[in-house]
């Protein structure tokens, strides 16, 4: 078995440095608090493009789901938000003062039992881990169990996704419906509205992004990582050998899940609003994309990705507001068309060679990159 | 709710660069040198705001793509006509009016975006925008937390008050009630049957419509039913409608499930000339897409018809069709679009301000005598007092004007007995 010594070889380094120096120090600099505000939005997609990257791009499990367990993330948090905006001082023009604003129009006079526990913000965090995880794991174990995979899985994923959008819009009085949760205030008394507030929440953001993106890595360079990908490759292979690939799906496909929700979870705090609106199929197929236009191997790549596939549609749909949809989409194709490994494909092909040029022809003599070609190799198709 | 006023605007980070990229789609209007004659910018605006001495910006926010496009587009129309028109007489108080078109793309959090980017990066004396409630509710809480004034213009559910909206359109009780006494009287109908697109605003309409049947008409309501936005199938309550047979078919469906919810009744054989409907949610903009053959007969009740025979709305008609066509139609929403540039002129003038403040504390009493739908006045609550009007649709898509209230309607988004 082959374990890289390092956590991450050299290339990946370069990522990792190139993202933390941009995330950390260039953006917060350059950036007004309203831009760096966005960009916090743009990053809580960076979550389950990542999710995307190990559960599709490593494990071959294509989900066009995502915005089920995005949304289930970002509504767990969102109630905790909303009920706490929603005190008696707050609500004392509704009929029945005490509960979130929705109910009062939906003539619900009392907070249902299912809210309650959303008093509590350590239930919260763990509602926002558990809920998406386990309802990832039922459809997981559902449909692996029985061998469903491939298309067949996608295309139930989309089904799942749709569901829960017009159970959301259905039960309007329970979920705030189309209109979603809006007018989020307060994080335990902390206001999470003012410019100080949006900046702290940034780079909490930022730091859980690293968060995972080291656990994905992890993943990536255990035993684990390498069964993922030789599952992708060859899964009869992997399953005669007497591995359960169905348990090692589940377990991608839950860790996908999990990433995602954290990363609605930190829309909810960074937006102030949670709406069906990123639960239904468009947006999840939109997670996809980010992950495909920054390269669906590639932890660093799908961060990339979501930042710039958002930045284009912030930047073109302000410039041109009739037309910046023609746009987004002559992006999309250009990028499938020319660049079909997206931007960790152009990095690797265009920029890293040159690198390495200049490098060797420094360090020509001592040869010890020679490994790297191994730890590069391993995701290419 | 506005307890932190002005946050956003104190930010010491300011970066302009991406204000030039947002300064593209600028659209400048007509030309014209005699502007900058106005009172000293400093008195004029002491917050801050987007005001020159020879310029003022506001806020253009509509969905120009997605679902509601169809919709929204009207509006966008109106609210530009009202900028060139006040331009052209002028200004206010002596300076431009510029505008930045922001896209919310029929997308929620996309309004509260570019509701926030307009207030914070453009710092634009006032917001023109929205159309659904959603988008409103989506926007609302930027607008109070940085102080923003939005003219909202869309015929909406009521139980919403704030400083920093004018709600140009009419709130549940203006559109619903008078409407229903004077089908109710006209028509002696006692039975109605509901049916509605299943979000806030039908439900709510149809709350106060409910107890408006059953406390003050004494009438009954036989059947209500919610269909999912864009649902295309109502087969099965138009069998309901058959078995029931109310007096009256009182509907809030909205969008594209109009077209099938009409071709649908015309092909079960509910003949409207017979059967009397009342909706409160098909405009001429609307019926372009039903065909006036699917809908004739019909009632809606708005505030608003572009058949209305009055000099305002003869002028209006016009200027409307020669800016955007002559195949354009202007429904009630697109008419109260129409009202929020000219309004907000009138309230700076008489605060003598830009400052958000002042015109939020002016507004109450604003009367505008040319308004295409007649004279308006902003009550106190900050909705419009207007008439209710009933039509009946004709086979070529407009409506006749078969009712109006003889008073300006009290707008009374807090309707005490109907919650």
């Amino acid at each position: 078995m082959i374990i890289n010594s390092r956590f991450f070889n050299r290339s990946e380094l370069i990522g990792f440095v190139a993202l933390a120096l941009v995330l950390l120090v260039i953006l917060p600099l350059s950036l007004d608090v309203f831009r760096l505000n966005l960009v916090a939005k743009y990053l809580t997609y960076a979550f389950v493009a990542i999710g995307l990257v190990l559960c599709w791009g490593y494990g071959g499990i294509l989900s066009l789901g995502q915005g089920v367990f995005f949304g289930l993330g970002g509504y767990c948090m969102a109630m905790f938000l909303k009920l706490e905006a929603s005190s008696v001082e707050n609500t004392k023009i509704q009929s029945t003062p005490g509960i979130p604003d929705f109910m009062d129009w939906n003539q619900i006079t009392a907070l249902p039992l299912f809210w309650q526990p959303f008093h509590s913000l350590t239930f919260t965090v763990l509602a926002i881990i558990l809920v998406p995880g386990l309802f990832a794991l039922i459809i997981g174990t559902a449909m692996f169990k029985r061998r469903v995979g491939g298309t067949y899985f996608a295309i139930i994923t989309q089904a799942v996704a749709a569901i829960l959008t017009i159970l959301i819009v259905g039960q309007q009085g329970y979920t705030g419906g189309i209109n979603g949760m809006t007018d989020l205030r307060t994080l335990k008394g902390w206001d999470i509205r003012p410019d100080h507030a949006k900046i702290v929440l940034y780079f909490f953001e930022v730091f859980l992004l690293f968060g995972c993106i080291f656990i994905a890595q992890f993943i990536r360079l255990t035993k684990l990582g390498r069964i993922l990908v030789a599952m992708r490759e060859q899964e009869d292979r992997v399953r005669f050998s007497g591995y359960s690939v169905a348990n090692f799906k589940i377990f991608a496909f839950c860790m996908a899940a999990i990433f995602a929700a954290i990363g609605g979870a930190m829309f909810a705090l960074n937006v102030g609003f949670m709406s069906p609106s990123f639960v239904g199929i468009v947006p999840s197929i939109e997670m996809v994309i980010y992950t495909a236009v920054g390269g669906r191997m590639s932890i660093f790549g799908a961060v990339w990705g979501a930042l710039l596939v958002n930045f284009a549609k912030t930047g073109l749909s302000e410039s041109f507001p009739q037309l910046w949809l023609f746009g987004l989409g002559a992006l999309f194709i250009a990028v499938v068309l020319a660049f079909p490994n997206g931007l960790s494909g152009i990095w690797a092909d265009y920029v890293q060679p040159r690198i390495d040029r200049l490098l060797a022809s420094r360090k020509s003599k001592s040869g010890a990159w020679a490994d790297n070609s191994v730890a590069d190799g391993a995701p290419a198709e | 709710m506005s307890d932190e006023p002005n946050r956003g605007l104190q930010s010491p980070l300011r970066r302009k660069l991406l204000m030039g990229a947002a300064a593209l789609p600028l659209v400048s209007i007509l030309p014209r040198p005699s502007f900058g004659a106005g009172p000293a910018t400093a008195t004029v605006n002491t917050t801050g705001l987007a005001v020159t001495d020879t310029e003022v910006t506001v806020g253009i926010l509509h969905s120009a793509t997605g679902t509601m496009a169809i919709s929204e587009t009207g509006s966008i129309q109106a609210e530009k006509l009202a900028i060139e028109q006040i331009n052209a007489a002028g200004g206010v108080l002596g300076r431009k009016i510029k505008f930045i078109q922001e896209d919310g793309a029929s997308d929620w959090p996309t309004f509260a975006e570019k509701a926030k980017k307009l207030l914070v990066n453009d710092k634009v004396a006032a917001i023109m925008g929205c159309w659904t409630s959603a988008s409103r509710k989506a926007v609302l809480p930027v607008m109070e937390q940085y102080n923003g004034m939005l003219y909202y213009p869309t015929f909406y559910e009521g139980l919403e008050q704030s400083k920093n909206v004018i709600y140009t359109g009419q709130e549940a009780t203006q559109q619903i009630l008078a409407g229903l006494n004077w089908i109710a009287k006209e028509k002696g109908a006692k039975s109605f049957f509901f049916i509605g697109s299943d979000y806030i605003w039908p439900r709510t309409s149809n709350k106060i419509a409910r107890k408006h049947v059953e406390n003050v008409l004494k009438g009954k309501v036989v059947g209500e039913e919610y269909y999912a936005l864009g649902s295309t199938q109502f087969n099965s309550v138009i069998n309901k409608i058959k078995l029931t047979k109310p007096d009256v078919i009182f509907t809030d469906v909205v969008g594209g499930s109009n077209v099938a919810f009409y071709k649908q009744l015309k092909a079960a054989g509910v003949d409207l000339s017979k059967q009397a409907l009342l909706t409160i949610s098909v405009t001429e903009d609307e019926i372009d897409g039903i065909g006036g053959e699917n809908i004739a007969g019909a009632y809606a009740c708005m505030k608003y018809f572009q058949s209305l025979d009055n000099a305002n709305n003869k002028t209006f008609v016009p200027a409307f069709k020669k800016l955007w066509g002559e195949k354009t139609v202007i429904g009630d929403v697109t008419q109260a679009a129409y009202l929020g540039p000219w309004l907000w002129k009138l309230t700076v003038e008489k605060a003598g301000s830009f400052d958000i403040d002042k015109i939020a504390a002016a507004s109450a009493g604003v009367e505008f005598k040319d308004a295409p739908e007649g004279y308006v006045r902003i009550h106190q609550n900050h909705h419009l007092w207007s008439k209710t009007r009933v039509g009946r649709a004709k086979l070529d898509g407009q409506f006749e004007l078969i009712f109006e209230t003889a008073d300006l309607i009290e707008p009374d988004p807090f309707p005490k007995g109907y919650q």
